[in-house]
């Protein structure tokens, strides 16, 4: 544990990509068999103890350090585990320090009874450095800036092989992945995934922004407004994964006996609906998605009401055949080949968009957003299926932002680097002429969109326009008035506005803007696509 | 008989000591000022006159001309210097005993005694040894009136020969690069060049131009710190495999280009806390201070066992909890002015 602490200390201090790299590789070489396994896991997110919790560790807390120095002791750390690293009343003469495979055993061992006795053995035996790493492990999330994909390249320049053949073994394979580590640090054949339902990395796509492509050389399809999975039969077993390679399978349980063949499909998950795609055999908006989300059990009559099907984009793989060296033309006729031989109840194709030129496919693109169509993508027609994010191949071009004039009506102090301003704004909408005496009704929350001039010219305007204060949160005088920008707006019944908008950010500060001209609750009611 | 204490009156702006009207540490120019030590949130230029010990005083003469002739051949600005353990009396029957507060050359703490009242003032202080200056020394008094700046239990300020251990494992590791650390001018900076040499570090230290009379000033008073050259007169490829002491603020200034591909490091007390070490870029964090820690504040309360603790400046909340939860009586001043040293 005394080395991973290190390292996570020393990635935490280090900005330099290259920096991060070459310590995560040194430390993969440098420790033995399983603990540079389950190292691996915790830097890409792929451990989880569901007994440990941040609640847990405050609980803990509570009972060994006095409730208002705690508090205030947190608020300024910003962090809870940090903060419990740091206040961990260590005992006068700690027990050995367990290894990164031991803690992990002892972790996955806790329940939410006895973790209350046992965590507090194991953070007796490490010192502040070591319960922070362990404490980060253990409630996942270790935000010290190393992404999966980041993970992976240090694996592969520690052991100088291809990080597409890391990439591609790895998800097919459970920490503390020991056939990953014969393979390219023992030189070990490498994990056979054929016969797995194993994650292919996906093909990405660059933002269009001032890019104009001729569309001879790239065909054009929409971008839905659900999310990217991929579906892989292999060994009788259908795995579906999310973007990012999390197995959602139990969250979709109706896609798991419908793919009668082996097979990697690339495409967009949505519920059924009459909102997407219109008579193309609609999808509902992403609300409706929205329900399906994160669920690990799912009941009947959610089945019934937000059935899940698959809109087709690409094929990867086929009855044993890798079809990725291939053109798009020729994998785009295959998979217009395999369509029929799938049941319409789950899978449809994502149609290609037509256009005379790109002009045209502009214009297009603009009349989308009454399909609540998240935009257009552009795949170049002779490329690849290549992993990752590849210059000049494929490009997404989201259709512009929504607008909306609201009215600051409370802040809250952020957390972290920003504790000591007020960074979250909660702003509303009039509900009829302001002018007649019209009130305003809370719309949306954001928290970005801004830089950090305006972010202290707003702590300041919060500061000498609060009202009142509630706790944490100020109500202001709501005389300042924000453009907000959103991707979509819904009907929802939890909201006093009785909508919700979808990624609200700060688009603009209109300082310079009577409130009384922001805008009508109506106004955002009529963008509703449900 | 006047109510007990009533001849000491903390204000916004300085430590009112009323029979002999004069201000400890005041933040605006006063008739007379009683200084506990140098740094700029104590210590302010254009008093008519500033009793301080001789290393405070020379501080201030360096950085306000306190004491120094004026074109004229007056002294607009008059410095009586106090040595430690000694005591002046002033107006009004009040004594002031100048006392070593272990923060930085020169600082004090002053105790101040009338009609049979003791109360300390600490200005900022810390427990540890430090080869800069004289150890702090515990005076048991009636009020105590102490600093908070590292006033959360979370701040527990490590060994400092591990901080240096850890500068010196980095400084080998990359030959070909540089160690800059971001240190207080004032104390701070010195204060590490001395331990460096105490843990045998003998290469000459580079030092950012800002630095050098602050350090020629310490060396002037005895405090040694082996051969300082200025970064200023020397090449990048001089510099490799040397440590290079810069102010907090010259870190990730464009004056560090000049460096050989610099390890960013830092001596703070702040250090403790890893946002705060990321928010300055900073990728050598060296939890060193020369203000007390959350033990060493509890502790001193504890030792001085005053009938009343006021605190000055720094996480207040925090202390006041915690002299509440140990019955002790205990109030918050609000002083402008201090700010939180980079400390
Ligand atoms: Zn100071
Ligand atoms: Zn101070």
């Amino acid at each position: 544990m005394k080395h991973f602490a290190a390292l996570i200390d020393a990635l935490v201090y280090t900005r330099s990509r290259n920096e991060k790299l070459r310590l995560i590789a040194e430390y993969l070489r440098a420790t033995p068999d399983p603990d540079r396994g389950w190292a691996l896991a915790a830097l890409s997110d792929g451990l989880d103890f569901p007994a440990v919790k941040s609640s847990t560790i405050r609980n803990l807390m509570k009972e060994r350090v006095e409730p208002v120095l705690w508090t205030l002791s947190r608020d300024f750390v910003g962090d809870t585990a940090e903060t419990a690293s740091l206040l961990w009343p260590a005992p006068d003469h700690p027990p050995s320090p367990p290894s990164v495979g031991e803690a992990v055993g002892l972790l996955s061992g806790m329940t939410r009874k006895s973790v209350q006795a046992e965590l507090p053995e194991l953070l007796d035996r490490l010192d502040a450095s070591g319960r922070y790493a362990l404490l980060k492990l253990a409630t996942g999330g270790m935000r010290i800036g190393v992404s999966g994909r980041l993970a992976k390249t240090a694996f592969a320049q520690a052991f100088d092989v291809p990080v597409e053949e890391v990439e591609e073994y790895w998800h097919g394979l459970d920490a503390p992945y020991p056939e990953l580590f014969a393979w390219a640090a023992e030189g070990e054949p490498p994990p056979d995934i054929d016969n797995l339902p194993a994650f292919r990395p996906f093909m990405l796509a660059h933002p269009l922004e001032e890019t104009v492509v001729d569309l001879a050389d790239y065909a054009a399809e929409w971008k839905w407004d659900g999310i990217r999975v991929q579906l892989v039969r292999a060994g009788e077993e259908t795995r579906v994964y999310s973007r990012s390679g999390d197995d959602i399978s139990a969250t979709f349980p109706e896609l798991l006996d419908v793919l009668p063949f082996p097979a990697v499909l690339d495409g967009e998950l949505l519920v059924r609906g009459a909102h997407q795609g219109g008579e193309e055999g609609g999808a509902a908006s992403f609300n409706a998605l929205q329900q399906r989300l994160g669920r690990k059990t799912v009941s009947r009559k959610m089945l019934a009401d937000y059935p899940a099907f698959v809109r087709l984009y690409d094929v990867l793989l086929l009855e044993g055949e890798d079809l990725r060296e291939l053109p798009w033309t020729a994998r785009r006729a295959r998979l217009e080949a395999l369509i029929e031989r799938l049941p319409e109840s789950h899978f449809d194709l994502s149609r290609v968009v037509e256009a005379r030129d790109f002009a045209h496919l502009a214009e297009i693109r603009e009349g989308a957003r009454d399909d609540a169509i998240e935009g257009l993508m552009l795949k170049r027609r002779d490329s690849a299926y290549v992993a990752g994010r590849r210059t000049g191949l494929w490009y997404k071009w989201k259709r512009d932002p929504l607008l909306v004039d609201c009215v600051l009506m409370y802040a809250q102090r952020g957390s972290g680097k920003r504790s000591s301003f007020y960074s979250d704004y909660t702003f509303g909408c009039w509900d009829g002429d302001p002018d007649s005496g019209a009130d305003l009704l809370p719309v949306g929350k954001a928290y970005s969109g801004f830089t950090d001039e305006e972010l202290k010219k707003l702590d300041r305007h919060v500061r000498s326009n609060t009202v009142d204060r509630f706790g944490p949160v100020r109500e202001t005088d709501k005389s300042l008035v924000f453009e907000v920008a959103f991707d979509s707006v819904h009907a929802s019944k939890r909201h006093k506005s009785g909508l919700a908008m979808r990624f609200p950010r700060i688009h603009r500060i209109r300082w310079d803007k009577p409130p009384h001209e922001a805008d009508r609750i109506e106004a955002l009611r009529a963008l509703i696509r449900d | 008989m006047p109510a007990p204490f009533s001849w000491i009156r903390p204000e916004p702006h300085g430590i009112h000591v009323v029979p002999a009207d004069c201000w400890i540490d005041p933040s605006r120019p006063v008739d007379k000022a009683l200084v506990t030590h140098g740094h700029a949130d104590h210590a302010r230029g254009g008093h008519g006159e500033t009793v301080a010990t001789p290393a405070t005083l020379a501080i201030m003469e360096l950085r306000y001309r306190t004491g120094a002739e004026d074109e004229a051949g007056e002294v607009p600005h008059r410095a009586v210097p106090v040595e430690y353990g000694e005591t002046i009396r002033l107006p009004g029957g009040v004594d002031a005993t100048y006392v070593p507060a272990g923060h930085v050359l020169g600082s004090a703490q002053i105790l101040l005694e009338h009609a049979g009242e003791r109360v300390v003032v600490t200005g900022d202080y810390k427990r540890r040894p430090d080869p800069t200056c004289p150890p702090f020394e515990v005076q048991p008094c009636d009020i105590f009136i102490t600093e908070a700046t590292f006033g959360l239990p979370v701040f527990c300020h490590p060994p400092i020969e591990d901080e240096m251990a850890k500068l010196l494992d980095r400084l080998a590791a990359y030959p070909e690069r540089c160690v800059l650390v971001g240190a207080y001018a004032l104390g701070k900076a010195q204060r590490v060049i001395a331990e460096l040499r105490r843990a045998g570090h003998d290469a000459p230290i580079y030092l950012h131009g800002a630095m050098e009379k602050m350090c020629r000033l310490y060396e002037e008073h005895g405090v040694e710190l082996g051969e300082l050259r200025l970064v200023s007169d020397h090449t990048k490829d001089q510099m490799r495999g040397a440590i290079v002491v810069c102010p907090p603020s010259a870190l990730n200034d464009r004056w560090s280009r000049r460096l050989p591909d610099p390890v960013t490091a830092m001596a703070s007390g702040w250090m403790r806390v890893r946002q705060r070490a990321r928010q300055r870029n900073v990728e050598l964090p060296l939890v060193i201070s020369d203000h007390a820690d959350w033990s060493e504040l509890t502790r001193t309360i504890d030792e001085v066992d005053a009938q009343e603790t006021w605190i000055t400046h720094g996480r207040e909340d925090a202390l006041l909890r915690w002299c509440q939860l140990h019955q002790r009586r205990a109030r918050a001043l609000a002083m402008v002015g201090r700010e939180d040293e980079d400390d």
